[in-house]
């Protein structure tokens, strides 16, 4: 494994299984009546994170627990951040207390390379503003292999603001890599120009994206981080792009329904989609958490040119 | 490479251990009998002392595999090398008030041994736990001793012995190899 994991494109196929596998392994942790290994005992880990959020930083340090790390978070809200400290000098003296990790969530896009650069701590990238989230796409990666066996040759098909989306740019990596056929939808406005140079198929009708697909990812509305007017209302929204039950039923019979969360419900997903049959919605989370514990176990050890 | 124990041997031996189990499980009850194979070559054989018990005298023994990577007291300690592979734990069975059998290939340092006595605890609390080995090659690191051993090897801790097996490696043997 590499020093930190900052983006999906640094990890080859086999360090992708190694996760994914690890992960199987770390699931069983979290069925036992006690759950927590002792194996990063000792370890501190620093769960930074400049943006709100309440799935990856629970899923992440339940991570750390059922790890035995210690686990130390910064919510900004309340830190001398607000004092107009720099991410460059907060971490800098995050750094001179010694920990072992850093988990950093980020409005900035390549926040978690730049601290890369100065920290002797591993980083982990949380979410770097609107360039990748890898623990989410590996988090996804587990579920759809999970239902399907393989994602080798799945169509996946991945609808909603695909311009804001870290989760869209990680999955895209991930997914292609493990050899999914990878299909994207959304508003010609949300949709970044020259997004099938990574290799994905491209349509603005839904129904023709989602036609035979093997798993369905919805994206969520980022209203805090779109500046113009992208579309005329959520409304029309839903109307166009909204995931129904009428549109689930051009997917194969037994496609899942995946969605990173937080769901804007009767905006990108209909409720009756959201909680209906095919969603493995909480499954995400769940999985979410043995993911991470593989991820932190794996960057825990030394590596090459330690 | 000197073969200390072929195909033929083996089977005796398990035979031998199974038939061991069942008599010092007579009067506690062999109903209380759970055995626990420490991955990798722990679990193999775990399953095959329960299909020799089964043979015998008809009981099903439950049977697990237990994986103790997360446990090994050595890991973080080199700063340079890949993190050991982690794989499944899967004990099908609560195991309080059980007596369980750990069950593995080699006995060496103890360490493994501890690890899966820290590992095992965690499930619950058994009224017992014993240990089970094929080949006991002495140089112990720590207090433990096994209750069941197919084979006391003497080596030199300079040789590695190696254990083949059929549902993994293809061929059952025990091969003692030269530094």
């Amino acid at each position: 494994m590499t020093k930190d994991l900052l983006s999906i494109a640094d990890l080859s196929r086999d360090e992708i299984h190694l996760i994914l596998d690890t992960a199987e392994a770390m699931r069983e942790i979290g069925r036992r009546p006690i759950k927590k290994v002792p194996t990063l005992r000792g370890k501190t880990v620093v769960n930074l994170f400049y943006e709100p959020s309440t799935r990856t930083r629970t899923s992440f340090e339940i991570a750390e627990k059922r790890l035995s790390a210690d686990t130390l978070n910064i919510a900004v809200a309340v830190s001398s951040v607000l004092k107009g400290e720099t991410l460059l000098d907060t971490a800098r003296n995050i750094e001179a207390m010694q920990p072992d990790m850093i988990v950093l969530r980020h409005a900035s896009s390549g926040a978690g390379h730049m601290l890369s650069r100065i920290c002797k701590s591993r980083i982990i990238n949380a979410g770097d503003g609107m360039h990748e989230h890898p623990t989410q796409a590996l988090l996804d990666a587990f579920t759809i292999r999970e239902h399907k066996g393989a994602l080798d040759k799945l169509k996946v098909t991945i609808v909603g603001d695909l311009l804001h989306s870290r989760v869209l740019r990680s999955n895209v990596l991930l997914l292609t890599a493990l050899g999914a056929e990878v299909w994207v939808s959304g508003p010609a406005t949300l949709v970044p120009p020259g997004i099938e140079r990574l290799g994905v198929r491209v349509s603005t009708s839904v129904d023709h994206a989602v036609a035979g697909a093997d798993v369905i990812m919805m994206l969520r509305i980022q209203q805090e981080r779109m500046s113009g007017a992208y579309f005329p209302s959520l409304r029309e929204y839903f109307n166009t792009f909204g995931m129904t039950v009428a549109r689930v039923a051009l997917a194969k019979p037994d496609v899942i329904i995946m969605h990173p969360g937080p769901m804007n419900r009767g905006v990108e997903i209909a409720s009756e989609v959201a909680d209906g049959p095919y969603s493995v919605i909480l499954e995400q989370v769940s999985n979410g958490v043995a993911v991470r514990m593989a991820v932190l176990y794996l960057l825990a050890g030394g590596q090459e040119g330690d | 490479m000197p073969l200390v124990m072929d195909a033929d041997r083996m089977s005796r031996t398990l035979t031998r251990i199974a038939h061991e189990i069942i008599e010092r499980h007579h009067s506690p009850g062999i109903d209380e009998l759970a055995l626990v194979g420490i991955r990798t070559r722990g679990v193999p054989i775990a399953r095959r002392l329960a299909r020799s018990i089964h043979e015998i005298n008809g009981h099903h023994v439950p049977t697990g595999a237990l994986d103790i990577t997360l446990y090994r007291d050595d890991l973080m300690r080199h700063a340079v090398g890949a993190q050991p592979v982690v794989r499944k734990t899967e004990i099908p069975f609560s195991i309080d008030d059980k007596r369980i059998l750990l069950v593995d290939d080699v006995l060496y340092t103890g360490r493994t041994i501890r690890a899966a006595l820290d590992a095992l605890i965690e499930f619950g609390r058994p009224k017992t736990i014993q240990l089970a080995v094929l080949i006991d090659r002495g140089h112990r690191e720590l207090p433990i001793k096994a209750d069941y051993v197919g084979k006391n090897l003497p080596t030199s801790s300079s040789q590695s012995v190696q254990v083949h097996l059929t549902e993994i490696d293809g061929r059952d043997e025990v091969e003692i190899q030269e530094p």
